[in-house]
């Protein structure tokens, strides 16, 4: 039984003995006063049921009056007694009910069994998503977009609330607990049978490591993905086999290098791993040449290691650097004129902002741009609050680290062939990649397409499977069409597909499908719906590969396949 | 020594006392068995329910089922007694003792039930 209940008794305890003793004592009392007929001479007491009878609707202050006969004086004497302390009996119970109903500690006891109930009761597969800041918050509404079920474990009971008054499709399970506790990872449902992965994105990074070991020991079947920002932290993590670790600084790193070094390929990767339907990102060129780099902690270090590989010459500014010790580094914060003069602002070609501080970011960006017009400016923005300030600002490229790691835990989790497409890229040429991205453009008017897998088995492609288990042979270019007509093609591009043996990338309309088949597929969200529903129902299938429409009656099924047996006789 | 303890031992003894001293003599005279002593053992054995609420042990709980068996039966033995009595006016005659008496015995057995757990708690306790 659930400890409200026992809570409940627990408290009522001393009120329920007390409201016992009072009836106990008044149905007592009403047998032993003598009572009168209706001669007026005396006549036996009341008996237990008829006491009983009358204490119970005085008590409860219904009053039928003196039942059965008229009480003598010495009766209505120990009733008057008895009204008063039944009513207080229960006004004591109730007042005692009250107070526990609002008791902190028993509205948190409800809450938490009643979250542990909703959780019991997910019957889809579902997300467990640590942590809902500003990453936790993308993501979750991410999910919700795209269908996906998930759980919230949030330390700020504040955001918990935000959370309710969100919009989300679907009624959400959400818990303000800290999440580094095993006990209420369980409680989000860690062992449910339908918890698919575990998502680790608090803004402490201790945190995350204890949510990792948690799940690791406590259900290593599922994978965790979790955020690291430094080193050791991120060591730690991958020493005891977490899936995933997203260190946002690190990505933007190897973004910007990538940048640099192939934009068409990054503009790809920005296309495929963006969130789906956001609208499309600024297209980025960041210049080869000489970069100045303000601030050199995690952060700037990280950009450093990929930059300078890829041939970038780099000045570094930072208030800890010795000039001495390193080459083209300037002791200073780089919001000032002169220390950026120092570093070579004239001829630079491109500059990033990259302290922990908003301010000062912006503050270097604006500086840097008046000294020299033409400068590549990057930002990073830390909190999601200043978006209107980068935005205002306009620069060339802003890092927003949760938006990174949004997007990074959506692609891991909602598409695991995308890292396979991905790795296939790097043999590829710029041209490829840039007729690529042009297609993709295209798919969702200004949108970024949705990127999702669908495999060709019963569960998601119920209708296809049968279909080509019975050797009915279709083409990727038959049932790439819009289900409520057939003459128009689907806006949709199929980046890969795996079959037992390999991979096809960019497989043309032509191929025949074979059952098994995984598709990787980039579309509009309503696209992916249209096309997920041509291959589940056989009646819409056989519409898109024929252009007849079936009712999917039995009986209608059954009449139209007697009168064609009729008008072909054997 | 801890009150508690003793007001809880008091009422669960004292609910099987009252239980014997109904449930003692033969069981379908009347005269032996007084209405009082029914109503009595009743009041004191819902109260003794009513201390062993929220107790989540597994003795906790068997305590309170073994109350709840006597209440039920003691309960039943009541409405017996009220509906020979008051309802159809038989009166209490051999019969209606005898199954108001043998009702409250199996509530007699469940509080006895409650004494052995009671004193089977006692001695497992090491301080």
């Amino acid at each position: 039984m659930n400890s409200a209940f026992f809570l409940v008794l627990r408290r009522m305890r001393a009120p329920i003995i007390v409201l016992i003793v009072i009836y106990a004592i008044s149905v007592f009392g009403l047998t032993l006063v003598p009572g009168v007929d209706a001669e007026g001479k005396a006549a036996a007491p009341l008996s237990f049921f008829h006491a009983f009878y009358f204490i119970s609707y005085t008590a409860t202050t219904i009053g039928f009056g003196e039942i059965p006969t008229a009480f003598s004086d010495g009766q209505r004497l120990w009733v008057t007694i008895c009204i008063y302390l039944t009513v207080i009996g229960w006004s004591y119970s109730i007042v005692t009910l009250i107070a526990l109903l609002q008791d902190k500690g028993f509205q948190n006891t409800l809450t938490v069994n009643r979250f542990s109930r909703r959780v019991r009761q997910i019957k889809e597969p579902f997300y467990l998503v640590c942590g809902c800041g500003e990453t936790g918050n993308l993501i979750c509404r991410t999910f919700d977009r795209i269908g996906h079920a998930f759980v919230v474990i949030e330390k700020d009971e504040l955001r918990v609330q935000e959370l309710d008054l969100q919009d989300f499709k679907t009624d959400t399970p959400a818990l303000a607990a800290d999440a580094s506790i095993p006990d209420n990872l369980l409680r989000a449902g860690l062992k449910h049978p339908k918890c698919r992965a575990v998502l680790a994105v608090t803004s402490d990074e201790q945190a995350n490591l204890a949510i990792a070991i948690a799940v690791r020991l406590l259900n290593p079947s599922i994978s965790v993905i979790a955020q690291g920002r430094t080193l050791s932290v991120t060591a730690n993590m991958a020493s005891f086999g977490t899936d995933h670790i997203i260190n946002p600084f690190a990505r933007f790193a190897e973004h910007l290098a990538l940048a640099i070094s192939a934009p068409e390929r990054f503009r790809l990767i920005e296309l495929l791993t963006a969130l789906p339907e956001t609208p499309l990102p600024e297209i980025h060129r960041p210049p080869r040449g000489r970069w100045i780099l303000c601030g050199y902690g995690r952060f700037g270090r990280l950009i450093a290691d990929q930059l300078m590989p890829a041939g970038i010459e780099l000045t570094i500014i930072d208030p800890s650097c010795n000039p001495e010790e390193m080459a083209n580094s300037i002791r200073g914060y780089g919001t000032e004129a002169e220390s950026l003069r120092q570093a070579g602002i004239a001829s630079a070609s491109g500059i990033i902002a990259g302290s922990d501080n908003d301010v000062n970011n912006l503050s270097i960006a604006v500086t840097a741009a008046e000294l020299n017009s033409s400068l590549f400016v990057v930002a990073r923005q830390n909190h999601h609050v200043n978006a209107p300030l980068f935005d205002a600002y306009r620069d060339d490229y802003t890092m927003v680290p949760s938006r990174i790691v949004a997007q990074e835990c959506i692609a891991i989790l909602t598409t695991p062939l995308l890292a396979a497409f991905l790795s296939l890229l790097r043999e590829r040429h710029e041209d490829w990649s840039n007729a690529l991205v042009c297609r993709l453009q295209g798919l969702c008017d200004g949108r970024t397409p949705a990127v999702w897998g669908l495999k060709l088995n019963i569960s998601e492609a119920q209708a296809a499977y049968r279909a080509l288990m019975q050797d009915r042979r279709m083409t990727l270019g038959d049932i790439l069409r819009d289900g409520t007509d057939r003459s128009q093609p689907l806006p949709a591009v199929t980046l890969l597909i795996r079959r037992e043996d390999g991979l096809i990338l960019l497989p043309p309309d032509s191929l025949s499908l074979a059952p098994g088949d995984e598709l990787l597929i980039a579309s509009s969200l309503a696209a992916r719906r249209n096309l997920e529903l041509t291959l589940y129902r056989p009646s819409e299938l056989d519409y898109v590969l024929t252009g007849h429409e079936v009712t999917g009656s039995w009986v209608w099924n059954w009449l139209a396949a007697r009168r064609k047996a009729g008008e072909q006789p054997s | 020594m801890n009150l508690e303890k003793v007001i809880f031992g008091f009422f669960i003894v004292l609910a099987a006392t009252l239980n014997f001293g109904f449930f003692i003599g033969d069981i379908d005279r009347p005269e032996l068995h007084h209405v009082y002593e029914l109503a009595a053992a009743l009041v004191v054995s819902l109260i003794a329910t009513a201390l062993k609420f929220g107790d989540r042990t597994q003795i906790g709980a068997i305590h309170l089922s073994t109350s709840l068996v006597a209440d039920l039966q003691l309960i039943a033995a009541a409405i017996t007694w009220a509906v020979a009595v008051h309802a159809t006016g038989e009166g209490m005659t051999a019969s209606v003792t005898s199954s108001v008496v043998s009702l409250s015995g199996g509530a007699l057995f469940a509080n006895i039930v409650s004494v052995i757990i009671l004193i089977v708690e006692t001695v497992m306790l090491r301080r």
